[in-house]
């Protein structure tokens, strides 16, 4: 089995990106799957189910999305392998920009929407610059100009990742982009011991354990500051 | 090829005078080297803490690779001497059904203009995206597409800067909230081009021509209407746009000069490739598509007849656009 991981920031476009996809990838008379992960809703399981393709969801609730997806990939592969998928892919919202799901030697897609503005490049953090394969959306309705300049901007912070505009509307590019997803002699058994390609950010404090009061006696752990003071005194 | 290796121990200021776009890099990926000036770049990418590795998300080994892919990227973008693209052609695949397309081989000229007509799902989208593709037996047709006449590099498909094909059409907006000088110098950044200040003036004066109201540079591109953002991006993509080839999904009849606006994309030598529905649009082209069942149906010359028609179908356009003009000023409609 292949495993594919795409994740990007809500709305940016991931499922109907992935449903025009697999449309390709099943005329190559390949198995596909997909899990979806989220944090407090998704009815996109249903578009999934809708298309015929298996597909499972995980909901994170209370917990950091990418945190839930990194302790539960292993029995997500196991998931697709016990159904003799071809392709596993897993789908999950980036949502602080900072996390990102990738594994390292697993296939990792990040897609991002032109409509999100010129400075979003910069903003993301390793679940753009870290990716193998950038899919930028919603081409078809943002100026050429535009378009051209989010692309530069985007190659500027990983100019390694190949990047593709793909039409989730249309379709247009998703066939292309199907083409760089399926590679015969891999097989993912497990992920087991595989490492996460950037660690994510540290946390626990006490906020993080459900304190909600507010006031530097209620602040333990890893506690930061602001730096609100004008710089010359 | 440029080695990371040999950057490593060149100072930054010296990094910025030889490459100086490697300042956009420094941008775009947060690195403030301002008051790093005198260091070598390996000493700059050693002076972070363990702390601002884990806060901003360095990772220093990929910042290498990175620059080191990026600064190889534009030493060809810059240097390269672009072959220009003086054709593009079709050769027939086959449509959903499996039939053979009917036609052979349609080659396309710069400055040809090339009209697709066909029902909403027809395979409009399939078509330009196996002409962005440069596909080669390929995709779902079967299509193979030449430039100049020959099998291009498969690297053109993944190439940012190079990218065969610019589009149009009636649903795009910007979305930026700048003026129409920020953004044109916007663009013309990201492409880094010399004559900045000519280029851009030569867009603004490209606009005014094509728009039915005239705008100026200090104009927020947001609060263009729908003509001006129109003409705006025409006289942007024929003349900022590296594409060879245009591809214009529809132009709405108002607020813009839909003939001079073809024009500018000829004059430009860019191949024209324009999917609408208009009868005027259709026969303006020098040929036109006929798609049916995700193929090509037909290619159709426009004849000394059509081009007939089409000055009586200018006549009519011109009337509807006096009158609208004559509307909005206030006046009221005659019988003549």
């Amino acid at each position: 089995m292949n495993l594919v991981t795409v994740s990007g920031p809500p709305s940016s476009g991931k499922t109907s990106v992935i449903l025009k996809t697999i449309e390709a990838i099943k005329k190559r008379g390949l198995s596909v799957g997909v899990v979806k992960f989220d944090c407090l809703y998704t009815d996109d399981d249903k578009l999934y189910e809708k298309a015929g393709v298996p597909v499972r969801k995980g909901l994170s609730g209370a917990l950091c999305p990418d945190h839930y997806f990194a302790s539960n990939i292993e029995e997500v592969v196991k998931w697709g392998n016990k159904k003799n998928l071809d392709l596993l892919i897993t789908e999950s919202a980036g949502l602080c920009n900072r996390c990102s799901p990738y594994l390292k030697g697993i296939q990792s897609i990040c897609v991002i929407d032109n409509l999100s503005g010129i400075n979003t490049p910069k903003k993301i953090g390793p679940m753009l610059k870290t990716a193998d394969i950038i899919v930028i959306t919603k081409g078809d309705i943002v100026s050429q100009a535009e378009r051209e300049v989010f692309g530069s901007k985007v190659n500027s912070v990983n100019p390694q990742a190949v990047t593709i505009h793909v039409n989730g509307l249309t379709g247009q590019g998703a066939f292309e982009f199907s083409t760089l997803l399926y590679d015969e002699d891999e097989n993912i058994e497990t992920v087991n011991n595989r490492q996460l390609k950037f660690p994510m950010p540290s946390a626990l404090c006490s906020y993080c354990l459900g304190e909600t009061r507010i006031g530097e006696e209620y602040q333990m752990g890893n506690v930061r500051k602001m730096e609100l003071s004008d710089k010359n005194g | 090829m440029v080695k990371i290796k040999e950057l490593e121990s060149i100072k930054i200021k010296n990094l910025e005078k030889q490459y100086p776009f490697i300042l956009s890099f420094f941008q775009d990926n947060k690195l403030d080297v301002e008051e790093y000036e005198e260091y070598t770049l390996k000493e700059y990418l050693n002076h972070f803490t363990e702390e601002e590795i884990e806060e901003w998300a360095i990772d220093v080994e990929k910042i290498k690779l990175d620059l080191e892919s990026y600064i190889n990227q534009m030493i060809e973008f810059l240097g390269l001497e672009k072959d220009t693209v003086d054709s593009i052609s079709i050769i027939a695949g086959k449509d959903k059904h499996g039939n053979k397309e009917n036609f052979e081989e349609l080659t396309i000229n710069k400055s040809e203009i090339v009209s697709i007509v066909g029902p909403t799902g027809a395979g409009k989208s399939r078509l330009l995206a196996d002409i962005e593709w440069a596909a080669n037996k390929d995709t779902p047709t079967e299509r193979v597409i030449l430039v100049n006449g020959k099998i291009p590099d498969k690297s053109l498909r993944f190439s940012t800067s190079n990218k065969l094909v610019a589009q149009l059409s009636q649903n795009m907006n910007f979305i930026m909230d700048l003026t129409v000088r920020e953004f044109l110098e916007l663009h013309a950044k990201s492409r880094m081009i010399d004559n900045e200040e000519e280029v851009i003036k030569k867009i603004i004066e490209a606009a005014n021509e094509l728009a039915g109201e005239k705008f100026d540079l200090d104009t927020q591109v947001t609060g263009l209407s729908g003509g001006q953002s129109r003409a705006l991006m025409i006289a942007d993509t024929a003349i900022l746009s590296t594409s060879p080839i245009v591809l214009i999904d529809e132009i709405e009849n108002a607020g813009i000069d839909r003939k001079r606006a073809l024009n500018l994309l000829v004059n430009e030598e860019k191949i024209v490739l324009m999917a609408t529905h208009d009868p005027s649009l259709t026969l303006m082209a020098d040929k036109r598509i006929v798609i049916k069942n995700g193929g090509i149906h037909k290619v159709i010359d426009t004849g000394a007849e059509e081009k007939g028609i089409l000055k009586e179908l200018e006549k009519m356009d011109d009337i509807i656009n006096t009158m609208r003009a004559n509307l909005r000023k206030g006046e009221v409609l005659k019988n003549k």
